[in-house]
């Protein structure tokens, strides 16, 4: 009986921190952005600088590289055309 | 390269040095307020991704059924602008995401299947690079079930669930948000076009190249 009490007690202090351990979602999941802590939260405007610097950085260095890979086709090209000849 | 490529390029560059300015005209969302305006990317992004994938799908299938040597490098074209796009609507998508749904990254149908297709992508062009002779006939089948992928992406939002805007979100924009998103998207397919035809040229160069090769040794 004095094990079922204390079995009791331990049960109850215990229950607040499983049921806090088991609402933490998974860093899978979607979690709404206002419970997102406040450490955690990006600046919008960070984002925002990030995406469009990506997109410019990456389609200036793929219109550069196609540039240079024509250039070096189109020389090789002509040099072959005038040995041909 | 032609004056209507040199053209396209020059008209696709103004308007993406002036797409800051007509994107910051564009009032911001009621819910998700800044971060937003990476749609005006993001979207033209993912629809240049897919306009790659069908360009080379068709190609791909003149290829090989109606067995037109040009359109080989029309597929190899459009299959790397599929890449590159793709890429910018892989990573763009995430940074939206993260302010707006909290996460990066959700492994729903949309963007799966998304990735899927950029993988296939880039499975075309290491099999290009790497598969040695026949390989163009392997790779123009593997633009083909790229291809197919396409429309289930298109439609993956509005039949599961999903976080990912709808397709419904284009047609029912204001005016002021539609106007900066339909110059975005005259920037990206002007870009690609050109793009499509550089790239294409070059791939034409490289058989011409590889001919002479060709006839110079049995010569």
């Amino acid at each position: 009986m004095r094990y079922l009490r204390v079995l009791f007690i331990l049960s109850l202090l215990a229950a607040p921190a499983v049921s806090g351990a088991q609402q933490t979602p998974s860093p899978d999941e979607f979690v709404p952005i206002s419970e997102i802590p406040a450490e955690e939260q990006i600046p919008a405007i960070n984002l925002v600088a990030a995406a469009y610097a990506f997109v410019w950085v990456a389609l200036f260095g793929y219109v550069w590289s196609l540039g240079s890979r024509l250039g070096k086709a189109e020389a090789d090209l002509a040099r072959l055309e005038r040995k041909d000849h | 390269m032609t004056t209507a490529v040199k053209a396209q390029l020059g008209i696709a560059a103004l308007m993406f040095a002036a797409s800051p300015w007509v994107i910051n005209a564009a009032p911001h969302e009621a819910t998700m307020g800044l971060v937003y305006k990476i749609y005006f990317y993001h979207m033209p992004s993912a629809w240049m991704f897919m306009l790659g994938a069908i360009v080379a799908g068709v190609a791909s299938a003149r290829f090989l059924f109606a067995k037109r040597q040009a359109s080989d490098a029309t597929a190899v074209a459009a299959a790397e602008l599929a890449v590159v796009f793709g890429l910018l609507a892989l990573v763009t998508g995430p940074l939206w995401a993260r302010k707006a749904w909290g996460v990066w990254w959700v492994w729903d149908a949309r963007l799966t299947s998304s990735l899927m297709l950029f993988l296939i992508f880039v499975a075309y062009l290491l099999l290009r690079q790497f598969g040695g002779p026949g390989s163009e006939k392997l790779s123009a089948g593997l633009a083909l079930f790229g291809m197919a992928n396409v429309p289930f992406i298109y439609v993956s939002v509005n039949y599961w669930r999903t976080l990912h805007p709808k397709t419904s979100v284009v047609p029912t924009l204001p005016v002021a948000m539609g106007i900066p998103l339909w110059f975005c998207v005259c920037a990206f397919l002007l870009l690609f076009l050109a793009l499509l035809s550089l790239r294409a040229t070059l791939e034409t160069h490289r058989a011409r190249i590889d001919s002479l090769y060709l006839s110079h040794d049995e010569a």
